[in-house]
């Protein structure tokens, strides 16, 4: 129990396993544990990172959809409206040549009852005429009646 | 102790008493044969089994933490790794609170002072008995083996801890620079300068001599109380001894940990401009 060079060598002891300490055991641990602290931080970081972009391409995503579904509306319009007008044109383009058509047979009908009044004038002068030749005889002279029946024919 | 069953007296005196080597006056260089003359060697001798038990924890400590510093990495840690990881984080702690200054050294001595005492301290829960009787065995007469029940263990620690705060003050104020520090705190006046010396000076010395004296009472009470017990007839002995052995969880950790905090307040103070 009393005081002895135990004193003078557990000071020894001390400033060796100080010594040991602090140069083979401190520095490595304390650089391993600095550079996980530092890879975790990053890991965090890299992390908020991460999810901002996240969040980021989600509205993006999401902006595009809206985007791409007001586009398919609008097509969409733009489609039936022009359908519509192709309709209504085909409806208008038919009804004008219908009337066309109406038109062009109305004149060729016309121009046949024409034609076919002046024949049947023609005939019915010349039948007129033979009629008359039969009622007369020879007491008509045919060069001098022809031109009272011809207008005769013509009133018809 | 050879033969016959030793009364208290003796069986206690027996458990205290270091084995000491040195130059005994009649007998030579040799192991002392009881305390009066481990007395009579003076200065000049050793406490084989406080040196060996010391060293012993100390080279468990520095192994166990060898291994840490070489096979630490930035990656996750495993299993031992974790724990040892936990303690260092700790001493790391106790210099984020308590130290101001900037030092390579202050980091590994508190790592080194906690857990060296803390394995020291722990050597008390191996039972009382055990290692006396295996020495006896082996011949050896005494054997006591908690390096700090004996004060030449804690004071050597704590005259170690006040050559680094004497070094340190001197290095960072320079010679001038401490003698002021000491000369004229805590009364400001050149009349006063003895006073001041003489209270700072007591203040300086008081330093290691309170840091070894609190751990050394400390462990040698629990050290007599656990031989008290021990003297109890052998059916009796747990009830007191569990109660008292979880008791010493407690203190053995908390020594450490005082320890090495005051030591760190103390080496804060040397790195500290006035």
């Amino acid at each position: 129990m009393n005081i002895n060079m135990t004193l003078i060598g557990q000071m020894i002891a001390f400033a060796i396993f100080v010594w040991f300490c602090m140069k083979y055991v401190w520095p490595p641990i304390t650089q391993a544990l600095n550079e996980r602290q530092q890879r975790i931080q990053d890991g965090l970081e890299e992390a908020d990172r991460a999810r901002a972009e996240l969040h980021k391409a989600n509205e993006q995503a999401e902006e595009t959809l809206r985007e791409s579904r007001e586009e398919a509306a609008r097509i969409l319009d733009k489609t039936r409206a022009r359908a519509n007008q192709m309709i209504e044109e085909a409806r208008n383009d038919a009804r004008a040549e219908g009337e066309r058509m109406i038109a062009n047979a109305r004149s060729e009908i016309d121009s046949e009852i024409q034609q076919a009044k002046g024949e049947l004038r023609a005939q019915v002068a010349a039948l007129a005429i033979q009629g008359a030749e039969r009622i007369l005889e020879s007491s008509i002279d045919e060069k001098k009646h022809r031109e009272m029946v011809d207008r005769l024919a013509e009133e018809l | 102790m050879a033969g016959d069953a030793p009364s208290s007296t003796e069986y206690i005196t027996h458990h205290l008493q270091n084995l000491t080597f040195g130059l005994h006056p009649d007998n030579g260089w040799s192991f002392a044969h009881g305390a009066n003359e481990a007395r009579e060697m003076g200065f000049w001798a050793i406490n084989v089994d406080t040196m060996g038990w010391s060293i012993a924890t100390g080279l468990l400590f520095l192994w166990l933490f060898r291994y840490l510093a070489k096979t630490v990495t930035s990656g996750v840690p495993t299993g031992l790794q974790n724990a040892l990881e936990m303690v260092f984080e700790f001493s790391n702690d106790i210099i984020r609170t308590s130290f101001n200054g900037k030092s390579k050294l202050i980091g590994p001595l508190a790592l080194t002072l906690f857990c060296w005492i803390f394995f020291m301290n722990s050597l008390k829960w191996l039972p009382i008995d055990l290692f006396p009787q295996i020495a006896h065995k082996l011949g050896i007469e005494y054997m006591r083996i908690v390096p700090t029940s004996d004060p030449n263990a804690t004071l050597g620690m704590g005259f170690g801890v006040f050559l680094l705060i004497v070094f340190y003050s001197i290095r960072n104020k320079g010679f001038g620079g401490f003698s002021k520090e000491l000369a004229f705190n805590p009364f400001n006046h050149w009349s006063l300068v003895p006073f001041n010396l003489v209270l700072e000076l007591i203040v300086l010395i008081v330093k290691p001599i309170s840091l070894g004296l609190r751990l050394f009472g400390n462990m040698f009470a629990g050290e007599v109380i656990f031989i008290m017990i021990s003297l109890l007839p052998f059916w009796a002995i747990w009830v007191l001894d569990v109660p008292w052995a979880i008791f010493h969880i407690l203190v053995i950790a908390l020594q450490a940990f005082i320890f090495a905090v005051l030591s760190v307040v103390y080496m804060s103070a040397a790195f500290e401009e006035h």
